[in-house]
């Protein structure tokens, strides 16, 4: 069957064109829409299998990264009186559809109370301001959770990966809340230092994530918020020490995407 | 009542954004007097009465990272409050945000005024917390400030509501009309205070145009007597003001060297555009120019399918008076010069060169200078909120410190894009504008900002420089425009697209109107921010974010609605015609009725005198290094070389997928590389390579060989990580101080004289290299005058250059690869140290400055292309500032391996010593590292020039021997690293 992917751009997301670029490169068929589309009712998003919340500065990050973004969701409705945002997209969840929020795609997610989504849409966890309190563009390593349900980090061990943000540092509500997510493996990437272990130190935990956590997916693995950017290392050559290595052409990144696309694939 | 929302991070997540506030401010406060914490607000200041508690609190908190309090302080534990909000009509992004999440959760449009707060704790008195306000937090230009003590506010603080005030006379705003028919005196007068930047002889020309009877018969049908109306005086001062006619590079110039006359009429038709017309005649079918000086950006091939459109931009006076808001609007307004290029081209990447006096300066400040460092910090989060939020990638730049900046900080913003070479079936580089044709203006609204931005970067900083040209950029509403204009581009919805920029609608308006022949503007139609402007404020605005179009009527309605829909606003203000007028409308009545001939041919052409005479700069003798060791440390920490990676960093350098050669490479991912390469067609390994070249240091001894230098340095950075040299063009970009001779600038003659030399050299180097330049951009007025204080830049010229490599997997960088490789130097050493950083180290110029011998750099550039395509070259890394000695160091640390090197295997020119073969800076000399296998291919390749002067090695020493064989240098790379990396450490 074909997978349809959509990537929803517009209001100052930025990561929709190579987000597609991977989506069809993990043989999806893909659109990117602008939400304009979506709120006057010319597109759907039941019409998609995965819908990808690509990186960006929704709303210039003015009111904390996603926040209005966030708002929208809960309170736009398609044509106005239709449902909101917020409905068609658990909608589309409960009927098996698949989500990666990069960046600030995850920084919706969790603002949005779609993850870690227990109970849907509370929010219990934010992303916020890095320790070192500034932007940065940087590699990291993340250790993957292989215990973890996230249908898109299956089979991967560890993979590399820029991060690009002033505002990546995830925390939770409460210690109750943290440790609910950790022992039900919902923390799916961690960083980690050279030797694969998750770690606290900057630069390799490059925000003060608590936990260390760079990704969280639901108790059912098919919604997946990532701060690193999986979209930005599809070609040996985006890694910054490829002159260096041999690496194989087809960038780690795509991993995700392939995975979701086989997934999608395997249950219809 | 109007509310007041305090919002706060919570106490165990809120110090990291505190910590970095403090520390930058304790750095310079004296011992015992620190802040011993800042705790940072935001605050929102709601102009409504009816407003729900639940609407704040769900529109401003994010309950699991922050603490709310509305209409009450949310902490009271400080001994100092600063508030920082934004005057009255200046951008305020996140106040615009804030109702917009307002609106979407109540359904009313209520306006918010955000502001930050700062609780300060620690022993200060009143005025140390001023100074840290004013000094530090905020910018008394565009800001407003409140500061308190704990007992001034035990009542609660009153909401701040900047809101503009109705100010104008009874009766709306007037168009006033002034009569020319006065003294020279009065003229000049009147050019002053209207901050119009017109000679007596400009005025003069306005004057004559308004007694010709012909001009006052045609003026008689629409009501317009002999006087000019404020609308038309404004218009004509913009379009003929420097920032827009380029009215020194057009000038007539008698030029004296030694003794002989020269008469040059346009140094940019003589030189820049004609060394172009040169070069594109010689390379026949391997002409890569598409369009050229003719748009907004230049314009070349990259594919049989796709151009690349290039432009670089300065934004030096604002960024002096507002560095943050001053680079901001640079970089969002460069990016709409590719943008309102052609049809428009979408944005792959932005680069940015910075000159700043030395972020360490602790001299007393003149008037009106704002500290280096908070220009250098002001400026670097400009260019990080403008690029980032944006989505273009920030992949190239570099930093020059000179204490000659002082006065002005140089703010080079660069944009490149990528554009379909056809769209809808026409050739998308082209412009079209038929009469008719609907003017549409998209995107943000105006209001006063940026009023006289074109005159005032026409003049020097003075005492009276207008704050109104100084703004603040939007980069998401920019955003918002650029995704629906690409859309509409590709439907075919528009005929012809141009940024406003300098001199607002005037000039977008005025320019396009050229191709139609006429245009007739209706200034009560174009959406303000706030009422009360005058019709010339109106067409003068250059509020940003804004294009404007020529739309066909029939395809008007579907433009507005998609417009509507995408969330940008778009208004119809006019229409083009063919009358031959320039035609504005304000409520019916004719407001300017100039004949567009006059507008852009009545301009008279300057008439200037330059003289070149050769400095009597006395030579130096080299001194001697008392510790080579400690010498290198040094040279590594200096500000012009040490590592920028605290910039790069907040840059982001890999959104939009395609980055193949970052700023940063090398083992640890912080070594220096040589120049950018991206992808901009993920599907394709076809990459774009960009390069910079600069070196002002060179101008105090002779600007012909700086800027054929500077070209220099940009090719073999390009030459350096891969680019094709068949396949290059570049971006000439001149600032300079006023070279006009004057009672203000006696030695105007010798700096047009310096202006002449280096377009001289412009042209002899870019035709010797076939690079062609392909657009450019001056600036001639970067001075400093108040009271007897003047402060010049040096000549100071920035080249991009913009090529390609066929294939990004041959790509290469500048840190050695592996142990055990060979190194070789190519190109000959001269004693060429003449305005190098060795001796700027000890306070010295010198003489005998770097001379750039084209025709065996261009062979041997096309060489390293060759042996890089074939696989043959492990590194290379270009040889400037600092000399060989610090290019190697580089590219040692840079890999994680240590080298040998022997001087005495380095070809130099007859009687150098050791320090002068370290520290020349002789142009383009490349090293390269080699694996052993592929020795002889090398040297079959290069022959003679290219010398193996060493090897790199597992340990981690770096080890330089002397001519003597004595070991100069040996020190561990990491603590090269160390040097190179602490002083912009930061």
């Amino acid at each position: 069957m074909e997978v349809k992917a959509l990537v929803i751009s517009g209001n100052g997301t930025n990561c929709e064109m190579e987000t597609a670029y991977a989506c069809r490169y993990a043989g999806a068929s893909t659109d990117i829409i602008h939400l304009s589309n979506i709120l006057n009712g010319n597109s759907r998003i039941s019409n998609y299998h995965f819908l990808n919340l690509a990186g960006g500065f929704l709303d210039g990050d003015d009111l904390g990264s996603a926040q209005v973004e966030s708002i929208r969701l809960k309170y736009a409705r398609i044509k106005g009186e239709g449902p909101t945002l917020l409905e068609e997209i658990i909608n589309f969840i409960n009927n098996g559809g698949l989500i990666l929020g990069v960046c600030n795609g995850f920084q919706t997610l969790v603002k949005a109370g779609l993850l870690p989504g227990n109970p849907i849409g509370k929010r219990r966890v934010s992303i916020t301001f890095n320790d070192s309190a500034r932007f940065e563009d940087r590699w990291v390593r993340l250790a993957i959770n292989r215990k973890s349900p996230c249908v898109f980090t299956k089979g991967l061990d560890q993979i590399e990966l820029p991060v690009r943000h002033g505002e990546g540092k995830f925390v939770t509500d409460t210690q109750h809340t943290l440790k609910e997510i950790l022992e039900g493996n919902l923390a799916t990437a961690f960083y980690s230092d050279k030797e694969g272990s998750p770690t606290m130190a900057y630069p390799d935990n490059p925000n003060g994530s608590v936990g260390a956590i760079a990704g969280v997916c639901d108790v059912t693995g098919r919604i997946f918020g990532l701060m690193p950017h999986p979209e930005a290392y599809t070609h040996a050559t985006n890694h910054p020490l490829w002159t260096r290595l041999s690496l194989p052409e087809r960038g780690q990144g795509l991993a995700i995407f392939d995975n979701a696309v086989k997934f999608l694939k395997g249950i219809r | 009542m109007a509310h007041r929302v305090e919002v706060g991070l919570k106490p165990h997540l809120a110090k990291a954004r505190g910590e970095k506030i403090k520390n930058q401010i304790n750095r310079v406060l004296s011992a015992g007097r620190e802040i011993k914490a800042i705790i940072c607000l935001d605050i929102y200041n709601i102009d409504a009465e009816d407003i729900d508690d639940l609407w704040l609190r769900e529109a401003f908190c994010d309950p699991v990272i922050q603490d709310i309090a509305i209409d009450r302080p949310l902490s009271k534990d400080f001994h100092w409050y600063i508030e920082i909000g934004y005057k009255p009509g200046v951008t305020d992004n996140i106040g615009h945000s804030a109702t917009t999440a307002l609106k979407l959760i109540s359904g009313h449009t209520i306006d918010v005024y955000s502001a930050k707060a700062y609780l300060i704790k620690g022993t200060l008195n009143r005025y140390m917390a001023e100074r840290i306000a004013y000094g530090f937090l905020g910018n008394t230009l565009i800001q407003s400030f409140r500061i308190f003590h704990p007992k001034e506010i035990s009542g609660g603080i009153t909401p701040y509501i900047p809101k503009v005030e109705y100010l104008s006379a009874q009766g709306g705003p007037t168009v006033e009309e002034i009569s020319l028919e006065i003294s020279d005196k009065e003229l000049m007068e009147l050019s002053k205070n209207r901050v119009l930047a017109l000679n007596l002889e400009e005025m003069m020309a306005i004057q004559r145009y308004l007694r010709d009877p012909q001009v006052l018969d045609v003026r008689k049908q629409y009501s317009l007597g002999p006087k000019i109306t404020d609308v038309e005086i404004e218009a004509l001062a913009q379009t003929w003001s420097e920032h827009c006619k380029h009215k020194i590079f057009n000038a007539h110039i008698t030029y004296e060297e030694s003794g002989k006359k020269e008469e040059i009429v346009s140094l940019f038709k003589t030189y820049i555009q004609g060394s172009t017309n040169k070069i594109r005649k010689r390379k026949k079918r391997q002409d890569i120019c598409v369009s050229v000086f003719t748009d907004n950006a230049g314009v070349i091939r990259f594919n049989k399918d796709y151009n690349l459109v290039f432009k670089v931009e300065t934004h030096n006076s604002p960024s002096a008076l507002d560095p943050y808001g001053g680079a901001l609007t640079g970089i969002v307004g460069v990016n709409r010069d590719p943008f309102g290029t052609g049809l428009g081209a979408k944005l792959i990447f932005n680069t940015n060169v910075f000159c700043f006096a030395s972020p360490f300066y602790n001299k007393r400040l003149p008037k009106r200078i704002l500290h280096p460092r908070r220009i250098f910090e002001g400026v670097r989060e400009g260019v990080e909120h403008g690029g980032n939020k944006s989505g273009i990638p920030t992949i190239n730049g570099s930093i020059v410190f000179d204490e000659q900046y002082l006065g002005k900080p140089l703010v080079y913003c660069g944009t490149g894009g990528l554009m379909p070479a056809t769209i809808t079936g026409k050739a998308s580089h082209t412009k079209e504008v038929k009469p008719g044709d609907l003017i549409v203006m998209s995107g943000g609204r105006i209001g006063k900002d940026g009023i006289h931005g074109a005159t005032f970067s026409s003049e020097e900083l003075h005492e009276e420089s207008p704050t109104s040209a100084v703004q603040i950029g939007d980069p998401i509403t920019q955003k918002r425009l650029t995704d629906f204009l690409l859309k509409a581009r590709d439907l075919g919805l528009y005929r012809a697209i141009t940024d406003n920029g300098a001199g607002g609608l005037s000039s977008s308006v005025g320019e396009m109107a050229l191709l139609s022949n006429g245009c007739r503007i209706e200034l009560d139609r174009p959406p303000l921010k706030y009422q009360g402007l005058s019709p010339w404020e109106i067409l003068l605005s250059e509020a940003q974010e804004r294009m404007t179009l020529a739309v066909p009527k029939g395809k008007i309605d579907r433009f507005l609605s998609l417009s509507c829909q995408m969330g940008v606003e778009s208004t119809v203000i006019g229409a083009f015609s063919d009358t031959g007028f320039f035609h504005c409308t304000y409520k019916g009545k004719t407001v300017a009725y100039l004949s567009m001939n006059f507008l852009h041919e009545g301009l008279p052409r300057l008439k200037l005198r330059a003289k070149w005479e050769e400095k009597e700069i006395e030579d130096v003798t080299t001194p001697e290094p008392e510790d080579h060791n400690e010498r290198l440390l040094e040279m590594l920490s200096r500000l012009n070389i040490c590592s920028k990676e605290y910039v790069i960093r907040q840059y982001d350098h890999e959104v939009q997928g395609g980055s193949v050669i970052k700023p940063l490479v090398g083992k640890d991912r912080d070594g220096p590389s040589d120049a950018a390469i991206v992808r901009p067609i993920l599907e394709s390994m076809e990459g774009v390579v960009v390069s910079n070249g600069i070196v002002p240091r060179y101008s105090a001894i002779d600007t012909y060989h700086m800027t054929a230098c500077a070209l220099d340095e940009a090719l073999r950075n390009y030459i350096c990580v891969g680019g094709d040299p068949n396949h290059w063009a570049c971006l000439d970009n001149f600032c300079w101080c006023d070279p006009i001779e004057s009672e203000k600038t006696p030695d105007g003659p010798f700096k047009l004289a310096q202006l002449v030399r280096a377009n001289k050299a412009l042209s002899d180097y870019t035709t010797a290299f076939g690079c062609p330049c392909i657009s450019g951009k001056d600036s001639m007025k970067n001075d400093y005058i108040i009271g007897e204080t003047k402060i010049s830049i040096p000549p100071t010229i920035l080249f991009s250059v913009i090529g390609k490599i066929q294939d990004a997997k041959k790509a290469i960088t500048m840190d050695i690869k592996h142990p055990g490789d060979m190194i070789y130097i190519l190109g000959i050493t001269k004693r060429e140290l003449g305005g190098s950083e060795y001796l700027a180290s000890h306070g010295m110029v010198g003489k005998t400055i770097p001379k750039v011998v084209a025709a065996s750099a261009y062979k041997r550039y096309k060489l390293i292309y060759k042996a890089i395509q074939r696989g043959l070259i492990a590194s290379a890394h270009d040889i400037s500032d600092g000399g060989m000695v610090v290019s190697a160091a580089e590219m040692a640390f840079a890999g994680g391996f240590g080298l040998r090197i022997d001087l005495s295997l380095i070809p130099a020119e007859k009687g150098m010593n050791d320090t002068e073969i370290l520290y020349s800076e002789t142009p383009s000399r490349i090293l390269i590292s080699v694996e052993p296998k592929n020795k002889d291919r090398i040297e079959k390749i290069f022959g003679g020039d290219a010398s193996c002067i060493g090897r790199s090695t597992k340990d981690k020493r770096f080890k330089v021997k002397g001519l003597g064989q004595k070991t100069l240098i040996d020190v561990d790379i990491s603590i090269l690293k160390k040097a190179w990396k602490s002083t912009l450490g930061f």
